[in-house]
Order: C-alpha cells, then sequence, then structure tokens
C-alpha cells in the first residue's frame, strides 16, 4: 500500500478543516480529490505531504508513520502546492538544483534527476530563464518538475492545471497519466472534465469529511452525470 | 550536511542577485564612515587606532542587521514557497542555519570592505595589527548574534516590516541593557545586584573590552550563546507553522 490515511483531524481555531478523512491508495491509482473551496482538499493533502500535523489521525507512506518519521515519508512522495509558490529570481535549472541538492542529492545526481525532471514536465528553453519571467503553465510545469525530481511513488499534486490554456491543461494530463501507470497520485482539482479524462477514482469531499469515493463513472452512472452527482453531495443544489 | 549548504548557496544566491544587500552594505558603510570621523572623531584623536571605529559597531549593526536579516523567513512565508522547503526531507535545522549563515556572509562582506580604514592606519602610524584583527573578529560574532535575532523575528511573521521592527526592538533591548538609563532603572526598581547582572548580559559591555582587541572567552561564549539561542528559536517558530 503507497498511502494510508486513518480518520486524519484539523481545526483551525474553531473551524473544523478536516473531519475525519480515512482512505488509501495502491500503485496504478490517480485519485481526483473534488470538493467546493474550503472543502478541506489542501490540507488534507498538506497533512499528507508533512506540512501540517494533524490533531488526530494518522498517514502512513510506504508503512511510514508521517508524524513519527516526517523526513522518511517525505523521500518518498513528491508534493506540488497550491500555486506551485517558487523563487522568482531563480531559474528553473537553478531552483531544480537547490531542490535536489537539499534533499540530499550529490552535485552529480541532481544534474542528472534535474535533466530528467525537466524533460518529463517539457521545460524545454524555459529552464534557463528567470522564474518570474515564466508563464504561469511553466511555472506550474517547474513545480511539476521539483516534485518528480527524486522519482517518487507517490505524488500529491494540489490543483495541477489550475491557470493552464487548454493545450498546457492537456500536456499536463497527458504527464499525470503516464505517471500513473506505476505511481500513485492524488490530484485536486475544480474541473470534472478532467476527473472523467485522467482519474481512475475520485474522493469527493464536503465539510471536511468523505462524501463520495467510487470510480468516475461508476459515480456519474449512479447520479446522473459527474456534475450532478457533486453538486447533489456537497450540497450545491440547495444552494442553487 | 548537504541540504543545508544547498540552502546556504541558494539564500547567498539570492543575496547576491537582488539589489537589497547592495543597498545594505552601502548605507552600512556610510553610516560606519560617518560615525567613525564625525562622531568618534579618529582622526582628530591624534592615535593610531581603530577603537572609535569598533565603537559603533553594535549601534550600527543594530539596525542594519535586523534590514539583513528580515527577508529571511518573511519572505518565504509571503511568497508561499516556505511550503515547498517544509516538504522536503530536510531537517528544520540545516534550513535555519543555511539561511543564518548566508546573512552572516553579507554582514562578513560588509566588514571586510571596512578593510581600507585598517590599512589607511598602517600608512598613518604603526598600529597594533594583531588587536585590530580580534576586534574585527569579535565584531563578526556580534554580527551573528544580531543577525540570529534577526532570523528569530523574521520567523514570526509574513511582514518583513514587522520583523525588522522587532528585531530592531530586541536588538536594542540586548545592546542597551548596560546603559546607565536602563542600568539605573534595574537599581531602582529591583535593586543593585540585578541592575548588575543584567549590564553584564549586555552586548555593550560583552563587546567593550572585545574592540581594543582583548578577547574575553566569556564573551565568545557569550555571544555564541546568543546565537544558539536565538536560533533555536527561529526552529521552534518555524516547526510551529505545522501546527502540532
Amino acid at each position: 500500500m503507497l498511502l494510508q490515511v486513518e480518520d486524519l483531524r484539523k481545526r483551525f481555531g474553531r473551524r473544523v478543516a478536516v473531519d475525519g478523512v480515512s482512505f488509501s491508495l495502491d500503485v496504478g491509482e490517480i485519485v481526483g480529490f473534488l470538493g467546493p473551496n474550503g472543502a478541506g482538499k489542501t490540507t488534507t493533502m498538506r497533512m499528507i505531504a508533512g506540512y501540517l500535523e494533524p490533531d488526530d489521525g494518522r498517514v502512513r507512506v510506504f508503512n511510514i508513520d508521517v508524524a513519527q518519521d516526517r523526513a522518511r515519508a517525505q523521500q518518498r512522495l513528491g508534493y506540488l502546492p497550491e500555486g506551485a509558490p517558487l523563487y522568482g529570481e531563480m531559474t528553473p535549472w537553478t531552483f531544480l538544483r537547490f531542490i535536489a541538492e537539499t534533499r540530499g542529492m550529490s552535485k552529480d545526481k541532481a544534474r542528472v534527476a534535474v535533466r530528467r525532471a525537466a524533460q518529463d514536465a517539457s521545460l524545454g528553453e524555459a529552464i534557463e530563464r528567470p522564474i518570474e519571467s515564466l508563464s504561469k503553465g511553466y511555472r506550474r510545469r517547474v513545480g511539476l518538475a521539483a516534485a518528480l525530481l527524486h522519482d517518487p511513488m507517490l505524488l500529491i499534486l494540489d490543483e495541477p492545471t489550475d491557470g493552464l490554456d487548454p493545450n498546457q491543461r492537456t500536456s499536463v494530463r497527458d504527464l499525470i497519466r503516464r505517471l500513473g501507470k506505476e505511481r500513485g497520485l492524488i490530484i485536486s482539482t475544480h474541473s470534472l472534465e478532467e476527473v472523467e479524462a485522467v482519474c481512475t477514482r475520485a474522493i469527493i469531499i464536503n465539510d471536511g469529511r468523505i462524501v463520495a469515493d467510487a470510480r468516475p463513472a461508476e459515480l456519474a452512472a449512479r447520479e446522473g452525470g459527474l456534475e450532478a452527482a457533486f453538486r447533489t453531495l456537497t450540497g450545491g443544489e440547495k444552494a442553487a | 550536511m548537504t541540504s543545508l549548504l544547498a540552502v546556504y548557496r541558494r539564500e547567498l544566491l539570492s543575496y547576491v542577485t537582488t539589489p537589497t544587500a547592495y543597498v545594505f552594505v552601502a548605507v552600512f558603510l556610510f553610516a560606519i564612515g560617518l560615525f567613525t570621523f564625525q562622531v568618534g572623531g579618529l582622526f582628530e584623536s591624534r592615535r593610531v587606532d581603530l577603537t572609535p571605529f569598533f565603537a559603533f559597531h553594535p549601534w550600527i549593526f543594530m539596525v542594519f542587521l535586523p534590514a539583513v536579516a528580515m527577508r529571511l523567513w518573511s519572505e518565504e512565508a509571503r511568497s508561499g514557497a516556505i511550503e515547498v522547503l517544509m516538504t522536503l526531507p530536510a531537517p528544520t535545522w540545516a534550513l535555519v542555519a543555511g539561511k543564518f549563515l548566508a546573512a552572516w556572509t553579507i554582514a562578513a562582506a560588509a566588514l571586510v570592505l571596512t578593510a581600507p580604514l585598517w590599512v589607511t592606519m598602517n600608512i598613518l602610524g604603526d598600529p597594533d595589527n594583531a588587536a585590530i584583527f580580534t576586534a574585527y573578529l569579535s565584531s563578526l560574532l556580534m554580527a551573528g548574534a544580531y543577525i540570529a535575532i534577526g532570523s528569530a523575528m523574521s520567523a514570526l511573521t509574513a511582514a518583513q516590516v514587522v520583523a525588522f521592527v522587532l528585531a530592531v526592538l530586541v536588538a536594542f533591548l540586548f545592546t542597551a541593557m548596560g546603559l546607565p538609563m536602563v542600568s539605573d532603572f534595574f537599581r531602582g526598581a529591583m535593586g543593585g545586584g540585578f541592575a548588575e547582572a543584567i549590564a553584564r548580559l549586555s552586548i555593550l559591555h560583552q563587546f567593550d573590552a572585545a574592540q581594543r582587541g582583548v578577547v574575553e572567552i566569556r564573551s565568545v561564549f557569550y555571544f555564541l550563546t546568543l546565537i544558539a539561542t536565538f536560533l533555536g528559536f527561529t526552529a521552534l517558530a518555524v516547526d510551529a507553522r505545522r501546527g502540532a
């Protein structure tokens, strides 16, 4: 099992962000995290990636408890934070070298890893230009390359296609599909069409709880389309 | 160790590729020159030593080094890049130490750039070069303490200006505890023994002998303790972001 999440909970002050989330993930699965804004998707992903500590519950990556042995768990996963924050004054090349070396790779190993990840994320010529001069699509790809550097089996990607144009979206989706064949992926997205296109499994989160966990086609068949399922399960119907 | 060096190199690169560090160093050199000659009266003293120069270091560092250190963590929090850093399998102390050492290197560079003054002294007369050299080393060590304070305050907030103001405030407290006006206040409030103890804990007091080129193990230990304490505080503040 790549990832086991057991009864994860997190509150910020009085607001409960994640309220008892459990699921597990295996190789070959691409899970689409769906849910309205503020449902708890990002908080859940941050806890899996070891950025936030859960108040309660457990995350295990390759059976390593993230709370107990964070660094060892983080060696085995790749994470793309929401909005793919980067250092604007660096070039993708220097940035990726920095990530690789901070991960503890030797210079030679880092060089090879950066070349491979840059190729996987199709960075092309952009690799030598300052990040602050790159388009949103390229920045997202730099973030993706950073998540892929150490060739992790588990990838947590928070809105990997957000703000990309249709061409860039297609290329990132192709990459996700390709990666998903022999790895486990969790991607959060607002695009239901994306879930249908690339995910083998959809998890819908609302108010910090999982309200559905099924294959996208199954979910769509049950509720008469994925969009209808999303609206029914997340209470959008009442609002509309 | 690889992570520490990677963070150090990145941080240093970001200092030298943005104009801020150059501006700060230029302002530092201008200020130190102004104080040494106009206020300290280096030439008027007609002595071939750099005491008037070193005497102003605590006061100028108190403002200059928080400015250098303010971006260390605030900027990461503001841009969100801290999330990238904290999801890498690197220990927090390596991140803290790497950033601290980069800022310290900038301080060292600023000190090195004051060397023409030292050279001039040697042209004008025959100064005690060993004393000047040890005073430089003490000053560098003291700079480390001010940067550690700046780093700790920077880890508390995403706003650089707030980090700067807090750091100057804390730095001022540690610098001025030894001044008569402060120790008189404590003498009145808590008694002479306490006031004496507080005064001894001030940076001014600890740097007093050092600026004349006298190395006191006590002072070295004092500055190292300040550095370790505030870097420890930085690491705690950074880890607190995980919200355990």
